[in-house]
């Protein structure tokens, strides 16, 4: 009778304390070498020292408000004397709803405020994939409605208001929602056909995608507000607001098609020819084999076209459109505001990141949601 | 020989042909990829064409369901001249179906929906009646577990089940096989070609590009071979493999058998 000590299975010991847990992770990432040590250091100083004075600006010495002179006018010399030291948070307070809304009527302004909303709500109700159905399609139409009511007015007891008065934030939102709602079906169809083998379809395609490429979105700008009016006939005029934003939707058409022409290339030949034998007509093998896998494919670069768009309906400015950039430079241009660009800056860029950012995460999330039972 | 026989004997003769081509050419551009094909397939039948790499088998068998278009010739599916109409491809597709060599299960369905897409979509079918079909052919291929899975979670071997039974759900009286079993792990290729062999027992007709002669012996009341875009030699599969009358069928069975 004999025991063979390697017989016996090895029992499981703990990892070596330094190469787990939160303290292995700081080893590994940086602290693994006298280099690495040194950069770490030197960065986490550098850090914490802006970071410091950030928040002695932004919150400590901050004024938060001010009190107003004897005419009635806010009195700013308390911000004066404390420029460079602390942000001036008043001419937020004071100018915020200039900012959001522009010139619209003062009294009016809970109209474009409820726009806000509707507009924050639907893009929530899109996000969610059980609300992906064709009631979808009514959904965005009873809105978009509800909004262009809200926004003229002249019904329901609403005073009617010009779009000429129209302004900041809502006007962001109807550029980049519209500009993006009908740029990615056009998008769609312009990348089809890119891949036509109808010639002249396929040139038609290639020549929109390398007009509107070739040339600056600011030049398309111009031309939609300037050029384009003297082609009219006499006496017909199209609101301004809706020759830049066709000028959008033609230049964020251009640059999707050609997003979703990658995806389009991604996908195998065998995919199509699978479709094909399986006897499916063209529409049917594009929209149920083709698009659901190239369009998942590109959510990275979609997302990234549909945020750069969103910023850039901030040129508008340019034309003399008010949208939030340009509400918010006018908001200051009073002698007793100016100089207190930066705080208007900031809160700005703030709500374009709060934007921005919910897109990146929601793709983030439908990516992973998507990407089920497929093996990478 | 006398199971050959049997076999030959469930081919109907007289019938027109479920397949015919007559005087075939194709060029990839310069390339002269299929010289004057004539084949003749009766209903019932089962064809296995080999050939080397590159002797226009595949092509071949692609034009029938038009995924290739061929310059020359003509070729007639079920009655139905293959042209430019699109009705009469449609009609042909519904008829024809292929197992290709990559699979190509689309990633982004179920096992399942895979199955019913083009019962539902082509032929119109309910959902509740194109999913106890696909359920019928997912079984007959012994894989119903699998229903509610994704492609990418299958081995290949289970893949190209799943594919053999998302063309029968189009209940085609024709079914092409482009080298099913050439991207498989050779512990796969059996499950497969068993597969085949039951669906051969069924009576359909089949086409099978493929180089598993063991197969060929089995099932093929005809094999065919191809070289250099030509049908160089075709006969029953014993007499053919045994006795080989060119040189170039000569050379690829020395090579065949060489790599086995």
């Amino acid at each position: 009778m004999s025991i063979t000590t390697d017989s016996l299975p090895v029992a499981p010991r703990l990892a070596p304390a330094l190469s787990v847990g939160w303290l292995g992770w700081v080893r590994a990432n940086l602290f693994s070498s006298w280099l690495n040590s040194l950069v770490t250091i030197a960065l986490a100083y550098f850090i914490v020292k802006y970071a410091i004075g950030f928040v002695d600006w932004a919150f400590v010495n901050a004024i938060w408000s001010v009190p107003n002179d004897a005419a009635g006018r806010p009195d700013t010399s308390s911000c004066r004397d404390n420029k460079g030291l602390g942000a001036c948070w008043a001419v937020i307070n004071e100018k915020h709803r200039f900012m959001l809304f522009g010139t619209y009527p003062y009294e009016q302004h809970w109209r474009p405020a409820v726009v806000c909303v509707l507009f924050v709500g639907l893009y929530i109700v899109s996000a969610m994939r059980r609300f992906w159905r064709m009631e979808l399609a009514l959904i965005w139409a009873a809105v978009l409605t509800v909004i262009a009511v809200l926004m003229w007015g002249g019904v329901l007891g609403m005073p009617y208001v010009p779009q000429e008065r129209w302004g900041g934030l809502p006007i962001t939102l109807i550029l980049a929602t519209f500009g993006l709602a009908f740029a990615f079906p056009l998008a769609i169809l312009v990348a089809l056909g890119r891949r036509s083998k109808l010639p002249a379809i396929k040139a038609l395609c290639v020549l929109y995608v390398e007009l509107i490429r070739g040339v600056p979105l600011i030049s398309l700008l111009f031309m939609a507000s300037v050029m384009f009016p003297l082609f009219l006939p006499e006496g017909m005029n199209i609101d301004k607001l809706l020759r830049a934003q066709i000028a959008i939707i033609l230049f964020a058409g251009a640059y999707l098609a050609e997003v979703v022409r990658g995806g389009l290339q991604a996908l195998s030949k065998g995919q199509y020819e699978a479709a094909e034998a399986l006897g499916l007509s063209y529409w049917q093998k594009t929209g149920l084999i083709i698009l659901p896998q190239a369009l998942r494919l590109v959510i990275p670069p979609l997302v990234n076209t549909f945020i750069g768009f969103f910023k850039d309906t901030s040129l508008v400015l340019i034309i003399g459109i008010f949208d939030l950039l340009t509400a918010g430079k006018t908001a200051i241009i009073e002698p007793m505001w100016q100089g207190f660009a930066v705080e208007v800056y900031v809160t700005i860029g703030l709500i374009y990141f709060v934007f921005c950012f919910a897109m990146s995460q929601y793709s983030a999330k439908l990516e992973s949601e998507l990407n089920h039972g497929r093996r990478r | 020989m006398s199971a050959a026989e049997t076999l030959h004997s469930s081919v109907q003769t007289n019938a027109p042909p479920a397949i015919s081509l007559a005087g075939v050419n194709k060029w990839f551009g310069a390339l002269h990829v299929l010289r004057d094909i004539n084949l003749d397939i009766a209903l019932g039948e089962r064809v296995v064409v080999c050939g080397p790499s590159g002797s226009g088998k595949s092509t071949m068998i692609r034009c029938i369901n038009r995924l290739e278009e061929h310059q020359q010739g003509k070729i007639v599916v079920d009655g139905i001249e293959l042209s430019d109409d699109l009705k009469s491809l449609d009609a042909i597709r519904r008829e024809v179906g292929m197992v290709f060599q990559s699979f190509n299960l689309f990633p982004h369905l179920t096992i399942l929906e895979n199955c019913t897409l083009a019962p539902i979509w082509v032929r119109k079918m309910p959902k509740k009646e194109a999913e106890a079909l696909a359920m019928e052919y997912l079984e007959r291929v012994r894989i119903p577990e699998q229903a509610l899975k994704y492609p990418g979670q299958l081995s290949g071997g289970q893949q190209q089940r799943v594919a053999i039974a998302r063309a029968l759900c189009m209940k085609p009286k024709i079914m092409l096989f482009d080298e099913p079993t050439s991207a498989l792990d050779p512990e796969m290729i059996k499950e497969v070609l068993d597969t085949m062999v039951m669906l051969a027992e069924t009576g359909m007709t089949m086409i099978c590009v493929t180089h598993e002669m063991g197969f060929a012996r089995q099932v093929a009341d005809r094999v065919v071979f191809m070289d250099r875009g030509e049908i160089v030699e075709t006969g029953e599969p014993t007499a053919l493999f045994e006795n080989p009358q060119t040189e170039r069928l000569q050379l690829f069975l020395s090579q065949i058998l060489r790599g086995h």
